[in-house]
């Protein structure tokens, strides 16, 4: 057990804790702020597996934007500011299925690879990796580029009010 | 280093995102937990561009670039819906939508 | 002369088939067509039965596997002179016909089917291949189906129609397999070849049973005799031609044309003996008790019939062949004579009629003359046939192919059935032309087209008989001699005077009743041809229609109902599918992550047992 791992199962602590209680917690705005804390947590780890350009893209676009348009829309639909007690279904098949997806892939993962140790990749990985979109990740990088543009007209489009408006 | 603790942490992440899905009423803290499933395939991403040797380098990070903006973008028009939804209904809660009203 | 043989169903054949494109009013052309297509053939006819010696020859048009059949000719002198009969009693019918139905306006269909008719039964007199005798058999079925129903406005012809189709179907399906069975053990349908062939007994027994059962269905013999009565309907010339002349004797002519097969095969001649005496008294006692006229008659022939058939279970189908030819000409009379009375009259119903004989006085003659002849009062024809018959059974009595009780048989059967033959005869002829009219109007005989066939059928139903004292014309038809005068001849004669004197005796005591009544309670047993008709209908119509019904039913509702069934079940299963597609949404997502789930487990299951 090197440093990383122990960083890596703590972080990872931090992030599955944060996750159950986005999942549970009856206040919405809490939930926002544990999520926060999740993806925190996640690129804490990113950086620890030498992913400097995707844990930093990381915080500035799901921590930054993502997390505060989703406490726009909590805003915005008039959730309820304390704690409510209607948020959850009742009923365990959604345990159920959860259960058996995190149990699937993590017996998956532990089967495929055990207690296997890999070299520690090397740092610097911003230079290596726009090298990389450039050259070979082009094509995709141009279309998303596109469905960005989609996705932002199809939201001002979707979010207009109804004709006839108030 | 041993990939299988981040892998592990992914996979709880992952059932933890399906179980939101599955138990959430609100729409908002329903798209929340999608952002958590889609986290944990990034760090599943992540972890495999450290782990594997890939035929072309980097490509682990290069996707899970791609899954952060598609993230954003789904998450903008995601909420334009439930504005609408709000809007029209003035409830956000996913099984109060009908779906066999004005049919034939 | 083979040529002539084969001109003799061909021409009325093309008669029918002109006619029968002929549009439905032509009556010009239908006459024409009608009377000209059986003179012709009655011409050609005649010129076969001048010519002596077999005229054969055909040639061959098609080859089952091995198995060949052929359009041929075997005309030997009994074929010609039936040929002469089916033609003279043909010509008459149609000329009888011109008058008789002379505001029918159906008439020129009515002509060609009579023209097809005569086709038919005369490829069946001269085919020398059993399949084209098929076909002249089945082609007279369909004509006479077709004749039966002519008059749409009477109600009860459909049915009868239906009845004597089915019923002598029955029989022809016999027909058929033993044609069949013979062709194949033959190898070859030709009745030169089928006459030639050995056969085991066995089967010989069963090809020639089976045969028995097409002749007892197209000659009304029991028990398939039950359509004659009813084919009254049809109009009263065919009525003479078809089922009193031709058709019921074609099963007479078919077993004597085989005679060698039969001869071989002493089961069946016995089983033909006894089918013969039952029908013999059946007839004759169901005629006793008849009211109308047409029936009276069907019922002789019923009876009649059963005397040809009698002489060809004893062993002596010329003598069968002699009482075929004069019944042709006697009965043949009596049905176009009894024509005329329906005519003035108006009505088949012998209550309605009575005292005739002052008014029409040709038909009453000619009537007295078939009477006579039918009867067996000498010196008409009828008497020298019956007497051969009855002289054939009792001597095989002693000698010949079939064993002695079979004679006996026939012969005590032939003799009842003479008594009660005179019987009924006579109560007829009192019935209708003696004592008071009972009718409304006064009737008035015929005209001459009506009346000439009367006259020229009387001619042979007189003389005929006598022909049989001819040597030549014995051994035309292939015997000897024909006639037995000896000790044994009174015995007939009695019971026709003791028939005779009974039925006038009754008839004395009380002029405008019916003599019938001196039965008793009999008579209703009688005139219901002891419920024969009854027995048919409970055991065979009620069930093939149950059958039917059921069969029905089940087509309905098993093979319509799964074929709607899946229709609605389609529709059904994609109405469920479709609400299940309008799950909300937590339940849609539910689905899916379940389902992916599954498939992810499912997936690595397959991976590690691989």
């Amino acid at each position: 057990m090197t440093t990383t791992d122990v960083l890596l199962a703590a972080l990872g602590a931090v992030a599955i804790g944060a996750g159950w209680r986005v999942v549970s917690t009856r206040h919405v705005v809490r939930a926002g702020l544990w999520l926060v804390v999740a993806l925190g947590a996640v690129a804490g780890s990113y950086l620890l597996l030498a992913a400097e350009l995707v844990a930093w893209v990381q915080v500035l676009l799901y921590v930054g934007a993502v997390v505060v348009l989703l406490l726009f829309a909590v805003m915005l639909t008039r959730a309820p500011i304390g704690a409510s007690a209607d948020l959850d279904r009742p009923g365990w098949v959604g345990a159920l299925v959860g259960t058996g997806a995190g149990l699937g892939l993590g017996a998956l993962f532990l089967d495929g690879y055990r207690w296997q140790s890999v070299g520690r990749p090397s740092v610097g990985s911003a230079q290596l990796l726009g090298a990389e979109v450039f050259r070979h990740w082009v094509l995709p990088f141009e279309v998303v580029s596109v469905l960005l543009l989609a996705a932002l007209i199809g939201a001002v489009v979707t979010s207009r009010p109804p004709a006839g408006g108030r | 280093m041993h990939p299988v603790i981040p892998y592990l942490s992914a996979s709880v992440l992952f059932g933890l995102g399906v179980y939101g899905v599955l138990a959430r009423r609100n729409a908002v803290l329903l798209l929340m937990s999608v952002e958590l499933m889609l986290n944990a395939v990034n760090l599943v991403l992540v972890t495999a561009d450290a782990t594997v040797r890939a035929e072309l380098p980097a490509g682990g990070q290069v996707f899970a670039l791609f899954v952060i903006v598609l993230a954003a973008a789904e998450v903008g028009v995601g909420l334009a819906l439930i504005l609408q939804l709000y809007r029209a209904r003035a409830t956000v809660a996913v099984d109060e939508v009908p779906l066999d009203e004005g049919e034939r | 002369m083979t040529w002539v043989a084969g001109a003799l169903p061909a021409v009325p054949f093309l008669a029918a088939l002109v006619g029968l494109v002929l549009p439905v009013r032509a009556r010009t052309a239908a006459v024409a067509l009608g009377v000209g297509g059986a003179f012709v053939a009655l011409g050609l006819a005649v010129a076969l039965a001048i010519h002596s010696g077999q005229i054969a020859g055909g040639w061959q048009i098609v080859d089952f596997g091995g198995l060949p059949v052929t359009a041929s000719v075997r005309v030997d002198s009994v074929a010609a002179l039936v040929a002469v009969a089916v033609t003279v009693v043909a010509a008459a019918v149609q000329v009888y016909s011109v008058s008789y139905l002379g505001h029918d306006d159906r008439y020129s269909p009515y002509a060609a089917q009579v023209s097809l008719f005569t086709a038919a039964m005369l490829l069946v007199v001269v085919s020398g291949d059993l399949i084209p005798l098929l076909v002249g058999w089945e082609v007279m079925g369909i004509c006479s189906y077709l004749l039966i129903a002519h008059d749409r406005a009477l109600p009860e012809a459909p049915g009868a129609a239906v009845k004597a189709f089915l019923v002598t179907r029955v029989g022809d399906v016999g027909f058929l397999v033993g044609i069949a069975l013979l062709g194949l053990s033959a190898g070859s349908f030709r009745i030169a070849d089928v006459l030639a062939a050995h056969y085991s007994p066995a089967r010989l027994t069963l090809a020639t049973l089976l045969l028995l059962a097409g002749v007892a269905g197209k000659s009304a013999q029991f028990p398939l005799h039950t359509w004659l009565p009813d084919a009254m309907a049809g109009p009263t010339p065919i009525s003479a031609l078809i089922h009193a002349a031709t058709m019921v004797a074609a099963g007479v002519y078919v077993v004597a044309r085989l005679y060698p097969l039969f001869l071989a095969a002493p089961a069946t001649l016995a089983t033909l003996g006894v089918v013969a005496a039952v029908t013999m008294l059946l007839g004759a006692l169901a005629a006793t008790a008849q009211d109308d006229i047409k029936r009276v008659l069907a019922w002789s022939t019923v009876s009649q019939i059963a005397y040809m058939s009698g002489a060809l279970a004893v062993g002596a189908a010329p003598v069968a062949l002699f009482h075929l030819l004069t019944h042709a000409a006697f009965k043949a009379l009596l049905f176009l004579a009894a024509g005329c009375v329906i005519h003035a009259v108006g009505s088949n119903s012998m209550a309605l009629m009575g005292g005739l004989r002052r008014y029409l006085p040709v038909t009453f003659w000619c009537f007295t003359v078939g009477l006579a002849a039918l009867a067996g009062v000498p010196p008409f024809a009828g008497f020298w046939s019956k007497d051969a018959v009855l002289a054939a059974a009792s001597a095989a009595r002693d000698a010949g192919p079939v064993a002695g009780w079979v004679g006996w048989l026939v012969w005590l059967a032939g003799l009842a059935t003479v008594l009660v033959t005179a019987w009924y005869a006579t109560r007829v002829w009192l019935r209708t032309f003696f004592g008071g009219n009972r009718g409304d109007e006064e009737p008035h005989d015929a005209d001459r087209l009506m009346l000439g066939p009367l006259v020229v059928l009387a001619v042979p139903a007189a003389l005929l008989g006598l022909a049989g004292l001819a040597p030549g014309f014995a051994h035309r038809l292939g015997a000897d001699r024909l006639v037995h005068l000896d000790a044994e001849t009174v015995a007939p004669l009695a019971c026709l005077a003791v028939g005779a004197a009974l039925a006038w005796a009754a008839w004395r005591r009380d002029p405008a009743a019916d003599p019938v009544r001196m039965l008793g309670r009999a008579s209703a047993v009688f005139g219901r041809a002891f419920y024969l008709d009854d027995v048919q209908r409970a055991l065979v119509v009620r069930p093939a229609r149950a059958l039917a019904s059921l069969v029905r039913r089940g087509d309905e509702s098993i093979v319509d109902g799964a074929v709607e069934s899946t229709g609605r079940g389609t529709l059904g299963l994609g109405g469920a599918l479709a609400g299940w597609h309008r799950a909300p949404l937590p339940r849609a997502a539910t689905a899916v992550l379940g389902g992916a789930l599954l498939i992810g487990l499912a997936a690595v299951a397959l991976a590690g047992a691989r």
